[in-house]
């Protein structure tokens, strides 16, 4: 009988985080944090040229510098068979050392091993490389006329990359031509970069048994070790791999990087430690960029505003090699969701790639696989279609929602959106910022010239990859899993494949197994990011952790509470079928009274089990059944300085729909984040390349991350609307906020614009683009 | 980023330090807040054979208001400025405002205002105080200390008229009097960014409310920061109305001779140089309870 | 050359090249790998920690050298006989981190603000942290464990 008091429960507590107390007291452990007996540091040479032959690399000056112990370029990898990588993505592999030519500025050539990190760069600037320079694609346009071929390696001779599309081209087409309006734009999603701001690193170590043992900033340890272990031949079981606390991810640190495979090397010839922590120009020039999306939008509707026909045609620039880390079938990601959540009888959408001397890379920066770009255009679309029937935006959103009677909503190009609820989130939103006085005001300052704009972004995004029909990377089907294991007094363990850069799995996935169990939260201990120790998981990006993983966690939970049931039916001695799991304990039914903790049960699942088997674990691997849809309405109110050009974010509103919510103070934590990204991207972010191929952004004084002076204030609330099919109804937050605010700000800003006769404005939106389409349209005017 | 390496001497004195620079010439580097240096060597850009540093030296590490002149020792900090006791007073409100801009709240704590100076950034912020202020720099070379007005101390981009060898050791103010204000008017993308354009005023006002004295200097408007000397000269003697105030700006924005680059094109900056210079002799004329 | 800086209370000696960063002194010859390094620009705060007491430094702009003879406390000299800083618990209570990295810089910067700036505003802790960088937390929450740091110091001065 239980003597213990009421056991609670765990969803949707605003818990503190379990593991702050190591960060807050700087003890976090960190790839850069670890030291080996007999470390060495690498340094990698790069190409001061975006295109050009390598003539010769002279070695010998830098070996001749104190402390330097070796030095490989690509011709060693290349002998070793490690001179190419293959890229995530599957259609296309990368050089790890340049081999012949370099493609792009601060392109790998070689990696120098040294005694300190002094002697490192010393050794990388006494490296002599003669180039041969080549004629410069630093454009998609150009590149496209193949008129200098990049990838002569490739068998297809081409810059073009691939062709993707969905959707019914000729019906599309006719809808459009049979619309009463169409609305037309060229929207540019700029370069940019997630820019975490633990750059990307690894220690390589092998041990006296020839296990390597590979500490590294990544997104998903068990892919890293596969592919390590495709690509250097080294049995898998030979291969650990072990992401410490990462300082960010963002997908930043998802790709597998050249610096890490010289890193693997150095170890291995070198028969020492190896330790690679890249700087923060090489981070931003490097590793992998996100966007860069140039896309036709088509949008054609009714004179009434009910939407006919949706028609995207994306050129993409995938730099040099297309590193791009989306799930095999997809190479344009989940593009297809850019009808968004609206009810688009016909649609067409389709991504034509090429090749150009600038970084690698491509989805990164919380896009959920190009969700990001797809938001951005059909949210700007649908503000451009309204400002061209007159119709209030808002009006023009509603009317074409799917309406929450129409879920599951088979979109126009193959998604099934299986729940969501549209308007309601939309009008929690309007109360929320007071739309009626917010037009109110505006009515007012515009009678009097000032600019201000109300900007909205009621996005649809698709996460949680994925189902194994579709997704797999390098093969790998998209799963993820869960192992838990609970000890005789109480407390227990989970393990799970995906990895926490920051999203607070600590917390969270003991909250899921605390609710499942009836136990204590705080004496869940998570662990994640092992490769020996954790089952296998495809990693933590996308947002897709808590529809995999943490379904995996709430099942294997459950089966854990199928075998207690029957361990609290041999304490309370009655059959199986007479107990029930009600109010977190075991009760026998109809006998409210006569109950037992899940505690109690740990303790007997060791010391009196009767016939059951001892213990008390369990293991799940998870297979979704479908992706989820988080949706949301965010709103921006913007004032217009018209003799600078300078925007201020008055207001920002986010009020999200991820289903479930688990821990409320990390989700709006997680929204916070995402919020400032996306507002970075639309005012002050861009990796650019001039026309030459030199890259201008290389460094945090010119690539800008905004301070807290900058940053708006964020205001968040929450409607829910829980997955069908996920096992607790969540659906992930993570990248919702940078999906759906680029496109709030920017129609914000063109809202106090539009009185002028503004239409557009690439972001991001600089002080300088506002002041000059102000004063083109006063000329206009005048 | 790892600098190259250097040999490093602490100086035991401001004499000290002199004969160090004079004994290495363009070998050595003075080393007092590092925030612009350090950055520059870890790129290696910079590559001083050595580094004399001067941060121990608390005979120059002062401010004082003393006899009408402000002056600040070769390390005295930004931040120092910024937290002055004295720095809320209205005659000081160009000092105000610019110290609480420069760079950002942590660097401030180490970056010094003679350092900042004779670095010369084109965009740097206290150049187009210095001018708009009319500040002076003691200069210590071979033959001795000698003053320099702040217009011939600025002579190119990160060049000033400290030589080789030579250490500047001090900047003056004179204190304003108590019709005086000023104003700063920094446009950046971010904070820690150069400026895109600033604008440093100072206005000094007569008994009868005309202008007696205004200084004018933009900052990211060419190679250095630059006095708008038409701008005073129309302002001089006149009372200040809205056509006057147009009037300076638009000579400011016809001096200003900027680079295009990120923060916007040079029709951009030229602009904003003509706005800025308005909203600083606004708010500066506002500070001395004139509505213009 | 040799270099002796106390570092949380206690003497580090060692010998070093002249250009070691205050920054990897720290985390390297003295083994408190806390503060961290995100940038090459002195531009992210990662690296902040403060000197002889009040004044808060970016410590990869800063060679070793530079602080020899003089009192560095960093985010591991924030705790006090095992309790932790108000401004910890603050950071803690107020989910003011979540990936981490910036935060030993963040409370470092905010030690040496609420020594100057004992009471500000939220308008006043986010420019006096403007040379802090976070991507993680939007800074929403980060302005509001500042300001409760604040109220506890306020109400029980004897824990600064």
């Amino acid at each position: 009988m239980s003597t213990e008091t009421t056991v609670k429960g765990s969803m949707g507590v605003p818990m503190k985080r379990k593991e702050d107390p190591r960060f807050i007291q700087g003890k976090g452990n960190y790839v850069d944090d670890l030291s080996f007996p007999g470390m060495l540091y690498m340094a990698i040479v790069r190409s001061p040229y975006p295109h050009a032959e390598i003539v010769n690399i002279d070695i010998s000056e830098a070996l001749l510098v104190p402390g330097v112990k070796a030095v490989i370029t690509g011709k060693d990898l290349e002998a070793a068979g490690l001179g190419w990588l293959p890229t995530f993505h599957g259609y296309d592999k990368q050089m790890v050392l340049a081999i012949g030519k370099v493609l792009f500025q601060y392109q790998e050539v070689a990696a120098v091993f040294a005694e300190s990190r002094g002697a490192a760069a010393d050794g990388a600037e006494a490296v002599q490389v003669e180039y041969n320079p080549l004629p410069v694609v630093a454009d998609p346009f150009t590149s496209k006329t193949d008129a200098v071929l990049l990838r002569p390696d490739r068998e297809s001779k081409t810059n073009h990359i691939y062709h993707w599309e969905v959707g019914d081209r000729d019906k599309t087409t006719q809808a459009l031509a049979a619309s009463d309006t169409v609305v037309k734009q060229r929207m540019w999603f700029p370069r940019c970069h997630p820019a975490p701001l633990e750059p990307c690193g690894c220690v390589a170590q092998f041990d006296a048994m020839g296990r390597l043992h590979f500490h590294v900033t990544s997104q998903a340890p068990h892919v890293y070790r596969t592919a390590i272990s495709i690509v250097t031949g080294i049995p898998e079981d030979k291969i650990h791999v072990i992401s410490p606390d990462i300082g960010g991810g963002f997908g930043n640190k998802v790709p597998v990087y050249p610096g890490y495979v010289c890193a693997i090397v150095g170890a291995l010839k070198i028969g020492r430690p190896v330790k690679w922590i890249e700087s923060r120009t090489e981070n931003l020039t490097s590793t992998g960029f996100a966007r860069d999306y140039h896309m036709d939008v088509e949008i054609g509707a009714t004179k009434d505003g009910t939407v006919t026909a949706l028609k995207v045609s994306t050129l993409a620039d995938h730099g040099a090699f297309d590193a791009a880390a989306d799930p095999t079938k997809y190479p344009a990601g989940m593009f297809g969701i850019v009808t968004g959540s609206y009810t688009f009888p016909v649609a067409h959408a389709e991504v034509d790639a090429y090749f150009t001397n600038k970084a690698p890379g491509g989805v990164a920066y919380r896009c959920s696989f190009r969700v990001t770009e797809a938001s951005y255009a059909i949210e700007r679309g649908m503000d451009m279609l309204a400002d061209e029937l007159g119709l209030d935006p808002v009006e023009l959103r509603k009317k074409n929602f799917v309406k929450k009677e129409q879920f599951p909503y088979p979109s126009a190009l193959g998604f099934t959106y299986d729940s969501g609820d549209y308007h309601h989130t939309l009008e929690v939103a309007l109360e929320k910022i007071g739309y009626k006085d917010l037009l109110e005001e505006q009515a007012r300052k515009r009678a009097k010239g000032e600019l201000m704009g109300i900007g909205f972004s009621t996005f649809t995004e698709v996460v949680g990859a994925g189902p194994s029909k579709h997704f797999d990377i390098l093969g790998i089907k998209m799963f993820d899993s869960a192992e838990i294991r609970i000890h005789p007094t109480g407390s227990g363990i989970v393990r799970a494949g995906t990895k926490s850069q920051g999203q607070g799995h600590e917390t969270t996935w003991a909250q899921i197994v605390a609710e499942e169990l009836g136990l204590d939260p705080q004496n869940i201990l998570v662990e994640e990011g092992d490769t020996d120790t954790a089952p296998y998981g495809l990693g933590t990006y996308a947002s897709r952790s808590t529809p995999t993983a943490g379904a995996a966690i709430a099942m294997a939970a459950r089966r854990i509470r199928e075998r207690a049931r029957k361990i609290a039916a041999h304490l309370l001695e009655v059959g199986e079928g007479d107990v029930e799991w009600k109010d977190y304990r075991f009760q026998v039914k109809g006998v409210p009274s006569k109950t037992v903790t899940m505690k109690e049960v740990a303790f007997a699942a060791y010391t009196n089990m009767g016939q059951n088997e001892p213990g008390l674990e369990a293991t799940q691997y998870y297979d979704p059944p479908n992706m989820t849809f988080p949706h949301g309405t965010y709103i921006a109110v913007v004032d217009v300085d018209r003799e600078t050009g300078e925007v201020k974010v008055r207001r920002f509103l986010a009020v999200d729909d991820c289903g479930t919510i688990i821990n409320p103070m990390i989700v709006e934590g997680q929204v916070h984040g995402g919020l400032t990204e996306g507002f970075a991207i639309a005012f002050m972010q861009e990796i650019q390349y001039d026309k030459d191929g030199n890259n201008l952004n290389t460094n945090f004084t010119d690539y800008l991350v905004p301070t807290s002076l900058e940053s708006p204030h964020w205001e968040t609330a929450h409607t829910v609307t829980p997955s069908p099919h996920h096992p607790i109804g969540a659906k992930g937050v993570g990248e919702s906020p940078n999906v759906g605010s680029p496109a709030a700000f920017v129609n914000a800003v063109i809202d106090a614009l539009s009185p002028l006769g503004v239409r557009h404005i690439d972001m991001p939106i600089t002080r300088d683009k506002v002041w000059r389409a102000i004063r083109d349209a006063d000329a206009k005017k005048g | 980023m790892i600098p190259a390496a250097f040999d490093y001497i602490r100086a035991g004195s401001a004499d000290d330090a002199f004969a160090q620079l004079q004994r290495l010439g363009a070998d050595a580097r003075v080393l007092a807040g590092g925030q612009s240096l350090i950055p520059a060597m870890r790129f290696r850009l910079a590559r001083p054979a050595v580094l004399v540093d001067i941060n121990g030296l608390k005979d120059l590490d002062y401010i004082r208001i003393d006899s009408g002149t402000l002056s600040m020792g070769a390390i005295a900090r930004d931040s120092a400025v910024e937290r002055a006791p004295w720095i809320q007073e209205r005659k000081w409100s160009l000092l105000h405002d610019v110290s609480r801009v420069v760079a950002d709240p942590v660097v401030r704590q180490m970056g010094t205002v003679v350092g900042s100076l004779c670095h010369n950034d084109p965009s740097g912020d206290w150049t187009a105080v210095a001018l708009a202020a009319r500040a002076e720099l003691v200069v210590r070379g071979a033959a001795g200390e000698r003053t320099v007005g702040i217009d011939d101390f600025l002579v190119d981009s990160f060049t000033t008229a400290v030589q080789e060898g030579e250490m500047a050791l001090a900047v003056r103010f004179s204190v304003p009097d108590d019709r005086t204000a000023g104003s700063y008017q920094k446009v950046e993308r971010k904070v820690g960014d150069y400026a895109t354009a600033a604008v440093a005023v100072q206005v000094s006002l007569n008994a009868d409310g005309t202008v007696r004295e205004a200084g004018i200097a933009l900052s990211a408007a060419g190679p250095c920061a630059v006095r708008v000397a038409e701008a005073e000269a129309l302002l001089k003697g006149q009372a200040p109305t809205a056509d006057l105030i147009k009037a300076a700006a638009d000579a400011a924005s016809r001096k200003s001779e900027p680079q295009a680059d990120l923060r916007g094109s040079i029709e951009y900056k030229k602009n904003l140089a003509g706005v800025l210079v308005s909203r600083g002799l606004r708010q500066a004329l506002a500070r001395l309870g004139v509505q213009s | 050359m040799k270099v002796s800086i106390t570092v949380n209370g206690v003497q580090h000696e060692k010998d070093v090249e002249p250009r070691t960063l205050l920054a990897y002194f720290l985390r390297e010859h003295c083994g408190l790998t806390g503060t961290h390094v995100g940038c090459d620009t002195s531009s992210c705060g990662c690296c902040v920690v403060v000197m002889d007491g009040d004044t808060a430094v970016k410590s990869c702009t800063m060679f070793a050298a530079q602080a020899d003879g003089h009192a560095i406390t960093t985010v591991e000299g924030l705790a006090q006989g095992g309790a932790l800083h108000p401004l910890q618990q603050a950071f803690w209570d107020q989910h003011g981190l979540q990936c981490g990295y910036c935060t030993p810089g963040m409370l470092m910067t905010s030690y040496a603000l609420l020594k100057h700036k004992p009471n500000p505003t939220d308008a006043e802790v986010r420019e006096e942290l403007a040379g802090n960088l976070c991507r993680c937390t939007g800074y929403n929450n980060i302005v509001k464990a500042v300001r409760q740091a604040a109220e506890t110091l306020q109400a029980a001065p004897a824990q600064k």
